[in-house]
């Protein structure tokens, strides 16, 4: 199991201490050219979340790999590289110049952006025209907002994806209590925090019976339970988002919360949990074999699927 | 180094309209006075930016005016409770001034105590709604209060160094007469430090993160 942030969750050159303590560092979503992003107002607290309608600010892949590039490599963090883009053609635009730049460990394809006015429609064929371009490991990262999430999962394996993000904000609206407009400048805005939480644990569960592919779970990550029932439902790796706002810490909170969860259930590491959920019965204690938890944690480097 | 860190709250003041939050202070670095800190709301999703009103040797002191949910909810810390809280961030004022000169407007008060004591108690000028907001007056030394319909650019002299802090319209009006202020801005965050790029404010002609570029800004 490795710990992400969530693509937008976190800037690594402002808060270096917060992203080393990462097993990799999710960059803000990358687009073929500059964007200034939406005006403000930006964000809004509702009762179990926040609302954001940044609108994918970003300088643009060539400053991003000319400038940003060089400076996250420099943290010795692994970095992906979140990929967005309005047409098939933006994505291409973005990860042909990423495919051969070693610093970048994978690139995950930002499939599901609610803030932008025009969504890619057919993720197997972004998928797949990224897939022609580039040997990186692939990422699909999905929006729960769908029908059937598990049958977006499989179009993007068919299309060559190496793994699935799961998931993405879901649309919603804030309203100020005086004026009664919405807060935001925009309208609407991505919905993230604790209500995204059971919408994440759905579709990483659903996917989970659809694929093998590696699962990165987030969606209201806070604690080191919620990291736990991500890979229980089926997640290989666990990303945070929100809760970044209010705790830099919070990777290394999460993860030492996450050891005792673990430790207290008998599991001898977060590999073994994953998928539990889909276990007919509680799964087996291997109290024999139980190594220091927390160290495991530490070594994070093995994924499954 | 950004470190979440919890503190006991020592008390709690009714100002006015507004509450006077102490927290212990335990190893806390105020910072410079303009910087501020994220506070965790009891109940809320996201913590609120607040810059620091009295920086004492055992205690942090914040301003808090009940406007909102959280603001609410910390208005409604007791003493004893426990309170998360993240900084000093942002950008201060430069205090390598000659004639300072302090404005304020309504909860724009908040941080010109500390920075009163900083610069040796200069002249104030707060501008508030009403008698009752003016009571927050009381806590920046030699202030001169001036209360609505009239306004603090009326009563401003040249000559200084301004320094200030309060609502949009008045730092426009402030920033007219003084094109050299230092202006105190204020902005919706969910993070204070860079990371959410919710706090954008047009800065020079660009969109800019105002945790990261201020959240005190040259006026010109």
């Amino acid at each position: 199991m490795r710990l992400l942030n969530a693509s937008g969750c976190l800037d690594a050159l402002a808060a270096p201490e917060t992203a080393r303590d990462l097993d990799a560092f999710v960059s803000k979503t990358v687009t073929p050219l500059p964007r200034e992003g939406n005006r403000p107002v930006r964000i809004a607290e509702t009762e179990l979340g926040m609302l954001n309608a940044i609108g994918l600010a970003n300088p643009g892949v060539d400053a991003f790999v000319a400038g940003h590039l060089p400076r996250l490599a420099e943290l010795g963090v692994p970095i992906w590289v979140s990929v967005g883009g309005f047409a098939t053609a933006d994505y291409v635009a973005v990860a042909e110049p990423l495919a051969d730049r070693p610093e970048v460990e994978a690139l995950e394809l930002n499939l599901s952006c609610p803030n932008v006015d025009e969504v890619p429609e057919n993720v197997g064929e972004v998928v797949a025209a990224v897939r022609a371009v580039s040997a990186k490991p692939l990422y699909a990262k999905l929006s729960p907002a769908v029908p059937d999430v598990a049958e977006t999962a499989h179009a993007a394996e068919t299309a060559g994806a190496d793994g699935l993000s799961l998931v993405n904000t879901i649309r919603g609206l804030a309203l100020d209590e005086r004026t009664l407009r919405p807060v935001l400048d925009r309208g609407s805005g991505g919905l993230s925090g604790p209500a995204l939480r059971p919408i994440a644990l759905a579709a990483v569960h659903a996917c989970r019976r659809a694929t093998d592919l590696p699962i990165v779970g987030m969606g209201g990550v806070a604690t080191g339970r919620h990291a736990l029932e991500l890979l229980a439902a089926g997640a290989t790796d666990v990303a945070i988002g929100t809760a970044l706002f209010s705790d830099p810490g919070a990777p290394s909170r999460i993860r030492s919360e996450l050891s005792a969860e673990l430790a207290a259930r008998g599991f001898v590491s977060p590999d073994n949990v994953i998928g539990a959920g889909h276990e007919p019965e509680a799964p087996t204690l291997d109290r024999s074999s139980r190594v220091e938890p927390e160290k495991y944690l530490h070594s994070g480097a093995n994924m499954a699927g | 180094m950004l470190r979440r860190e919890a503190r006991r709250v020592a008390a709690l003041e009714p100002v006015g309209p507004y509450t006077l939050l102490s927290v212990d202070r335990g190893g806390l670095e105020p910072g410079v006075p303009g910087q501020f800190f994220m506070l965790e709301a009891p109940g809320r999703v996201l913590p609120r930016p607040m810059s620091v009103c009295l920086a004492r040797p055992d205690e942090l002191a914040f301003l808090i005016d009940p406007v909102g949910p959280g603001t609410r909810a910390l208005c409604g810390l007791e003493p004893g409770d426990e309170l998360g809280l993240v900084g000093p961030l942002g950008n201060g004022f430069r205090l390598d001034v000659e004639r300072p000169l302090l404005v304020g407007g309504g909860i724009g008060v908040a941080p010109l105590p500390f920075l009163s004591e900083s610069l040796d108690r200069p002249p104030a000028l707060l501008g508030f709604r009403s008698a009752w907001h003016a009571e927050a007056a009381a806590l920046v030394p030699n202030a001169e209060v001036v209360l609505e319909p009239a306004y603090v650019t009326e009563a401003m002299s040249s000559g200084h160094d301004v320094l200030a802090c309060g609502p949009e319209p008045m730092l426009e009006a402030v920033r007219r007469l003084a094109p050299q202020a230092q202006l105190a801005w204020e902005a919706p965050m969910a993070c204070g430090y860079g990371a959410c790029y919710g706090c954008a404010v047009e800065i020079d002609g660009e969109l800019k993160r105002l945790c990261v570029e201020g959240p005190v800004l040259a006026a010109a």
